[in-house]
């Protein structure tokens, strides 16, 4: 069924004091047209309810950026293609689109000349100018708004938020305008904003900065949720997220800036939709997204030795979830672990937990687990604040446990 | 060491025009308003006035569940948007209908909002006096207060870009300038040379809280130099200076790219909304002084008939020709059709996405099961 696999290279420690550094070699095969682009989808097949997302990713055939003109002929990309670090994905999935559309400009602190603290904006100030890449007074929930008010007139703003957790002030703006106006308006104003930033537990950052708004958000009618995990699906729902008519949080990890992969030239928009395979399996369903995908990647690892054989996917979606990759996985599997670093209280996994009892109920062998952050504040001291995530050896000895 | 006083000596002045007689006031400089203009800028206030007094009536009757008057505030509706141009993008608070009244939006199309019926704009998803129209460049109006002015800035910066000869006009109360969304908004304006105009209904009141407890400042205007924003308080019950003031800010607002602060002094006679009874916080003769005295009908009518320009009879030809009209805007808006069931699901992203569509099937089945639960009137 999976069309997209990875296998790991090396992996570095997951308790280094630096930010973790993976290299990731990665084969694809392709669904797609001959010719410059490709468009990736996990399986060949057309779906329904999401069969709209999928033909409307067919269509960018006609919006040529230029690439290298000699990549055209390949099929497979494992020796094409460029590498680099995620956020430079990030930026490269902004910059082209910034190319190919005038309207889309970028807003928020530190974005222009400073290029972003985690310079995902870096040099987009010199090439577009002071209008369309802008610094903003510190202010969320002004700035938010201000995205709002010029997406309603025509722009495609995208909104950098310093850290999530600093959207929390933003969030009257979101929810009650965001996600609203559209609807209230009965169609007449469209708010194609994207709002995008880092979030998560990072490295001792204390509990302000370690946030995960992607629970706090979830029951926004009217916005789409995604999070990136490599920089490959980064570059992909960047672009897609710009591309996309409604507003989309696009949400990123501290510690996964650095990550480094071989994306390929071509151009590629990801589906926002889409769950990603990242290794297909039988025995057991492991459901994750963001940061956690790596720590079950390890502990796949294990499992493997230990002779098991976990489906790992990110379901990358967050809103709304990809209950036709999850439910086939679920179906084939009839276990399901959830792994997330939201907090058990209401958090993705929560929703996730109660979207496939309701629709999956059964196909299921045993009652889903979800391993998820107390719900506590992230505590400053590093031991403390790597024991309130979820670690491989709880990953592994779940499996095992649910796998009896 | 000097300390900058926490009050200057003397209030900032108003800039009036017309005397509470429709005299012009002698050393007022203002620019003349031709015949056209101010007999249109008269109708239109009896319009707004007439029409606040029948929805409020209906709301009253319990036809519609929701309404919100600008008595007292005709003269800032109007005039602003006599002195405005069509491509100018209007931000409203909710006190501001009349804009769209000038600007062309319909009795009847107002109904229908009220009514939340299927011709509506919104489809029936906003409360009624939630008005909003792409067409007449009037952003849907959203409850919380405040929230319009960051986006002010936003849409000025995509005035900007286009190079467009037009600009924004925000609007909020003077509750709504306690809000931090005045702050930031007005701070953004500045620093990014939005060319936004920011104008203030200070009227007295935010449902119960008056000025007097809402701020220590002198107002609303003053508060604009703290940001670096020019700005002006003007009569907001007279119209022919509110007219001035807003052409002259307009002016500057474009060619100068930066934004300016108005604040329009006035009094809300009517109550904040039909769920609120205002004289349950305010003595009754302070609203009939208001009501009367000062009314902003009676003093630009004085004038304009002062002229030559209006009659007696063209009034209660007029009174009784917009009422008529109101009636049976009303009597159509109630009969026609709700918006159907699907409505409650569009619009929500801009195509209907699995999930949606699962839980509008969901309903239809509960409705169908239970039919005699649902209501007759409302289209499936």
């Amino acid at each position: 069924m999976a069309a997209v696999t990875q296998g790991l290279g090396a992996t570095a420690a997951l308790s280094s004091a630096n930010s973790e550094k993976f290299q990731l070699t990665t084969r694809r095969s392709l669904s797609g047209r001959k010719g410059r682009f490709f468009i990736f989808e996990s399986n060949g097949n057309p779906r329904s309810g999401l069969n709209r997302q999928i033909n409307r990713t067919r269509q960018f055939f006609t919006n040529a950026v230029a690439t290298k003109p000699d990549s055209a002929a390949a099929s497979t990309l494992s020796k094409h293609g460029h590498e680099l670090l995620l956020f430079e994905a990030l930026r490269e999935g902004l910059e082209e689109e910034m190319d190919r559309d005038p309207y889309v400009c970028v807003m928020g602190e530190d974005v222009g000349h400073y290029g972003g603290s985690y310079k995902v904006t870096k040099g987009l100030a010199d090439k577009y100018g002071d209008l369309r890449v802008l610094d903003t007074p510190i202010a969320e929930n002004s700035f938010t708004g201000m995205a709002i008010g010029a997406a309603m007139t025509g722009l495609r703003p995208v909104v950098e938020g310093m850290n999530m957790g600093f959207l929390l002030l933003a969030f009257n703006q979101i929810s009650n305008n965001c996600g609203m106006l559209h609807y209230t308006s009965g169609g007449q104003f469209k708010i194609p904003v994207v709002i995008r930033g880092p979030g998560g537990v990072g490295r001792q950052l204390g509990a302000e900065h370690s946030q995960r708004l992607e629970s706090y958000f979830q029951s926004i009618p009217g916005i789409q949720m995604v999070a990136c995990s490599t920089p490959y699906n980064a570059k992909g729902l960047m672009k897609a997220a710009i591309r996309s008519e409604n507003p989309v949080i696009l949400f990123e990890h501290v510690l996964l800036y650095n990550l480094k992969e071989r994306i390929p030239d071509e151009e590629y928009v990801l589906n926002l939709e889409e769950a990603e395979m990242v290794r297909p399996g039988e025995h057991i369903t492991i459901l994750t997204y963001s940061r956690m995908r790596y720590h079950v990647m390890q502990a796949a690892k294990t499992l493997v030795n230990k002779g098991y054989d976990p489906e790992v996917i990110d379901i990358r979606s967050l809103k709304p979830f990809d209950l036709y990759t999850i439910g086939n996985s679920v179906k084939k599997t009839h276990r399901v672990v959830i792994v997330e670093e939201c907090m058990r209280t209401g958090g993705i996994g929560a929703s996730l937990t109660a979207s496939i009892n309701e629709n999956f109920h059964d196909y299921l062998d045993a009652p889903i687990v979800c391993l998820s952050s107390q719900d506590v504040p992230t505590p400053y001291a590093a031991s403390l604040e790597e024991w309130t995530v979820v670690q491989p050896a709880q990953i592994v000895a779940a499996v095992e446990q649910l796998c009896q | 060491m000097k300390f900058i006083s926490e009050a200057a000596d003397k209030r900032i002045p108003c800039y009036r025009v017309l005397s509470d007689d429709g005299y012009p006031i002698a050393g007022s400089r203002f620019e003349q308003v031709d015949k056209e203009t101010a007999v249109k800028m008269y109708k239109s206030m009896v319009t707004l006035q007439i029409m606040d007094n029948i929805f409020y009536e209906a709301q009253r009757q319990g036809r519609i569940s929701f309404y919100l008057t600008s008595t007292g505030e005709e003269a800032i509706n109007i005039a602003t948007a006599a002195a405005l141009t069509s491509d100018d993008v209007i931000l409203p608070q909710y006190r501001e209908p009349g804009i769209l009244l000038w600007r062309g939006f319909t009795l009847q199309e107002f109904a229908n909002q009220c009514f939340g019926n299927s011709a509506d704009y919104g489809k029936g998803k906003q409360m009624p006096i939630h008005y909003g129209s792409n067409k007449h460049n009037f952003f849907t109006i959203s409850s919380p207060i405040a929230t319009q002015l960051p986006q002010a800035a936003g849409v000025a910066y995509s005035l900007k870009m286009d190079k467009k000869e037009a600009c924004v006009v925000a609007f909020t109360g003077d509750g709504g300038t306690s809000e931090g969304d005045f702050h930031a908004g007005l701070n953004f304006a500045a620093v990014m040379d939005a060319p936004v105009l920011f104008i203030c209904r200070n009227n007295g009141w935010a449902i119960s809280t008056p000025i007097s407890e809402q701020f220590r400042s002198d107002g609303v205007v003053v508060k604009g130099q703290a940001y670096g924003i020019r700005s002006i308080r003007v009569d907001g019950n007279d119209a022919l200076a509110v007219y001035n003031t807003i052409r002259a800010a307009r002016e500057m607002v474009i060619h100068e790219q930066k934004p300016v602060l108005v604040e329009a002094l006035s009094y809300r006679v009517g109550h904040h909304s039909t769920s609120d009874d205002s004289t349950k916080y305010r003595p009754v003769d302070e609203i009939e002084h208001w009501k009367t005295a000062r009314n902003p009908l009676a003093r630009f009518r004085k004038w304009v008939h002062k002229n030559g320009w209006w009659t007696d009879d063209e009034e209660s030809e007029l009174r009784g020709s917009i009422r008529k009209q109101l009636l049976n805007a009303i009597q159509v808006a109630e009969k026609m059709e709700k918006p159907v069931l699907a409505e409650m699901f569009s619009d929500v992203y801009d195509d209907l996405p699995s999930n949606l569509h699962e839980q509008e099937k969901s309903l239809r089945e509960t409705i169908k099961r239970h039919r005699q639960d649902y209501p007759t009137d409302v289209p499936v």
